[in-house]
């Protein structure tokens, strides 16, 4: 009922409008911020960004172990599909590493390591799809989130990442940590999601 | 009744410490949202018309595109439902709530569900119901509205809150550092995320061609109530339809930096549809009520360019009208000056009791030129002025002003006038016993009135000129 008023109304208003606004035929590279494109190729571009939203990028498992052991975050979640990779060289040096999230234990997990599809280098964006990773809560509520990705998946503009959508009913682009500003405009990282957003390129 | 119009009266009231926070709030980061948008792009004037004649081209053929969102959310497992009116939107989604036997959800920030006062309702009808934006969640913790579009506690401060937080037992203690208010209210929030069985969510856009709406936020709240629920309920504006996906480019790009001087906020999440079959979290199904609520009068208004609005907020954080009154002396959902043009057409009913919106601007146009979609306000306004006048919609408190049209037309009535009003300095007009002339004159100081002595001088003058042969 609601949805035949609706379409009735829309009709009669649109109707009064004489010049009809056709739609614009533009060139995407108007979005494009040449200053954020700058750079020799797209992983350092993407690091430069990723680095301006307080994100960190990484390129080898040893690094990964020695922030996680010197911000003390001792246990967490690795994909199954990443633990050769990964995990198993984390819990050969000591760390707890499990892979499968249990939502009853959330607070246990310290550290998730999850598959992300690709990244924006312009915007320094991880992108995380439904198809490709593993768990969303485990993306989610550790402090430390690491995005594993391979260079060959960087999307140059935030164009060419939307282009390259697909089908996956559920994508999220992460650029940075968690934050707000809520309280009297002062930035905190960390509200629901990670205070730590981690990208590690194998 | 002559007096004093209520969003006067509002600022008038306004207490010290809550301007204060306006004031600060609104003005901090100016710079940072210029820069944003001014170091990114040589031109972003052509992205803000671009983006402005996507809007109108998708507003002129909303029925278009409405349908093709539609059948794209169809296709893809959504469903699609309709609500005319407030009422319809909020019965609508209680049905949801009910045929999945949801008693406790999550919601992220949404205007169209302030909109309808959506949490009120549904806690009268037994589900619980909890905002996990930051903002929201003290908002709601103190029975509040918000005052702002992107920033719902503008008008609070630091010690309001940890005061809050110990009164409703978020908090054990007194403690009003930043750090701490947002890390306690993390651990009562996850909680709340894992016990309950749906989360509600607005959305930013809808892209016609695949039904993908795209979410904003900078907590990462509505991905996280997601999460673990079954059942996901997004309440839509119809304006918020685009044609597609492409689009999103142009928006987004605008979205964040003249909202909070970011290129993206930091999720940006895209769904139409159920979780993947593969993907343990995230709901099974997926509803999307699409609301007019007062729209399609906007759009058969001659103000429709309002419905192009992107809720970032840019024209509330520039105008000095809403920097001294805050958001909360318009009396509606929309504050500001995209509040003072919506909210007297979408509410349509309250037209005569909202007609002093309108009016409380000065024109000065900063709102139009942050405006991302390009919105003629200012001419908006003056549109719903014009519509007060020929509806005759008096505004409460305003000083009438046919005496001095009266006498502005007529020229002998003015120089009469004019000669009478020398006598005006030797009367101690300050203490007559007319009210509004007591208020207006409470906060200025009338020069001396010279009494019509430009007339003598310029008719002396273009004598002079004439004898000396040279035009005035």
């Amino acid at each position: 009922m609601s949805r035949a008023a609706i379409f009735a109304k829309i009709e009669s208003a649109t109707a009064m409008v004489k010049a009809k606004a056709a739609y614009p035929e533009y060139d995407l590279s108007i979005v494009h911020s040449q200053p954020r494109l700058q750079g020799a190729d797209l992983w350092e571009i993407f690091t430069r960004n990723f680095s301006a939203v307080n994100g960190r990028a990484m390129t080898s498992v040893a690094e990964l172990l020695d922030f996680l052991k010197q911000s003390s975050q001792l246990h967490g979640y690795c994909d199954p599909l990443l633990y050769d990779d990964i995990g198993a060289q984390l819990a050969a040096a000591g760390l707890v590493v499990e892979t499968e999230y249990h939502r009853d234990r959330y607070d246990d997990y310290q550290f998730g390591i999850t598959r992300a599809s690709g990244a924006i280098a312009e915007s320094g964006t991880v992108i995380i799809d439904d198809d490709r990773t593993s768990h969303r809560l485990a993306a989610l509520s550790p402090w430390v989130h690491i995005a594993v990705l391979s260079r060959g998946e960087i999307h140059r503009s935030i164009p060419d990442a939307i282009a390259a959508f697909g089908e996956s009913p559920n994508i999220i682009w992460c650029t940075g940590p968690s934050k707000t500003a809520d309280v009297e405009g002062i930035l905190i990282e960390g509200v629901h999601g990670p205070g730590e957003q981690i990208a590690l390129v194998i | 009744m002559i007096g004093i119009q209520p969003i006067d009266q509002y600022a008038r009231d306004i207490s010290d410490e809550k301007q204060a926070s306006v004031i600060d709030g609104s003005s901090k980061g100016t710079e940072k949202r210029y820069h944003s948008l001014h170091q990114d792009y040589p031109d972003p004037d052509a992205i803000r018309k671009l983006a402005a004649s996507i809007k109108d081209h998708t507003l002129h053929h909303l029925g278009e595109y409405l349908a093709k969102a539609e059948e794209s959310l169809t296709a893809r497992g959504v469903n699609v439902h309709y609500a005319s009116t407030d009422e319809d939107a909020r019965q609508t989604i209680l049905a949801i709530l009910r045929q999945h036997g949801v008693t406790q959800l999550t919601k992220s920030k949404s205007m169209a569900a302030e909109e309808i006062h959506l949490n009120p309702f549904l806690i009268e009808n037994g589900v619980e119901c909890l905002e996990s934006d930051l903002g929201e969640f003290i908002i709601q913790l103190d029975g509040d509205e918000p005052s702002h579009i992107v920033k719902p506690i503008i008008h609070k401060n630091r010690r309001d809150i940890a005061k809050t937080f110990v009164r409703e037992g978020v908090a054990a203690d007194y403690n009003d550092d930043p750090e701490t208010i947002t890390r306690r209210a993390r651990v009562f929030l996850r909680e709340k995320y894992m016990q309950a069985q749906a989360g509600i969510t607005g959305a930013n856009f809808v892209c016609a061609d695949t039904g993908r709406l795209a979410l904003i936020t900078n907590e990462g709240n509505s991905r996280f109530g997601m999460a673990p629920v079954q059942v996901h309920i997004a309440l839509v504006g119809i304006e918020k339809v685009i044609p597609q996906e492409k689009d999103l480019a142009v928006f987004l790009n605008l979205l964040g930096r003249s909202a909070t001087g970011q290129q993206l906020t930091v999720y940006t999440e895209f769904i139409n549809g159920p979780r993947s079959a593969n993907q343990p979290d995230g709901p099974e199904h997926m509803h999307v009520v699409f609301m007019d609520n007062g729209r399609t009068d906007v759009l058969a208004s001659n103000c429709r360019e309002i419905l192009r609005c992107i809720r970032c907020g840019a024209c509330q954080n520039v105008c000095p009208v809403y920097r001294q009154a805050s958001g909360h002396a318009y009396r509606s959902t929309y504050g500001g000056p995209v509040g003072a043009v919506l909210s007297p057409i979408l509410f349509g009913s309250r037209f005569p009791e909202l007609a002093d919106l309108p009016k409380a601007s000065s024109l000065c146009g900063a709102c139009n030129e942050v405006c991302p979609v390009d919105i003629p306000i200012p001419d908006l306004l003056l549109r719903l002025r014009d519509k007060a006048k020929k509806e005759s919609v008096p505004s409460a408190g305003a000083i009438p002003m046919s005496p001095f049209a009266t006498l502005a037309t007529s020229p002998s009535l003015w120089r009469t006038a004019m000669t009478m009003s020398k006598a005006m300095n030797h009367l101690p007009i300050q203490v007559a016993p007319i009210k509004p002339l007591q208020d207006w004159l409470g906060q200025r100081t009338l020069p001396d009135s010279k009494g019509g002595d430009f007339r003598k001088w310029m008719k002396t003058h273009q004598a002079d000129a004439a004898r000396a042969g040279k035009a005035p």
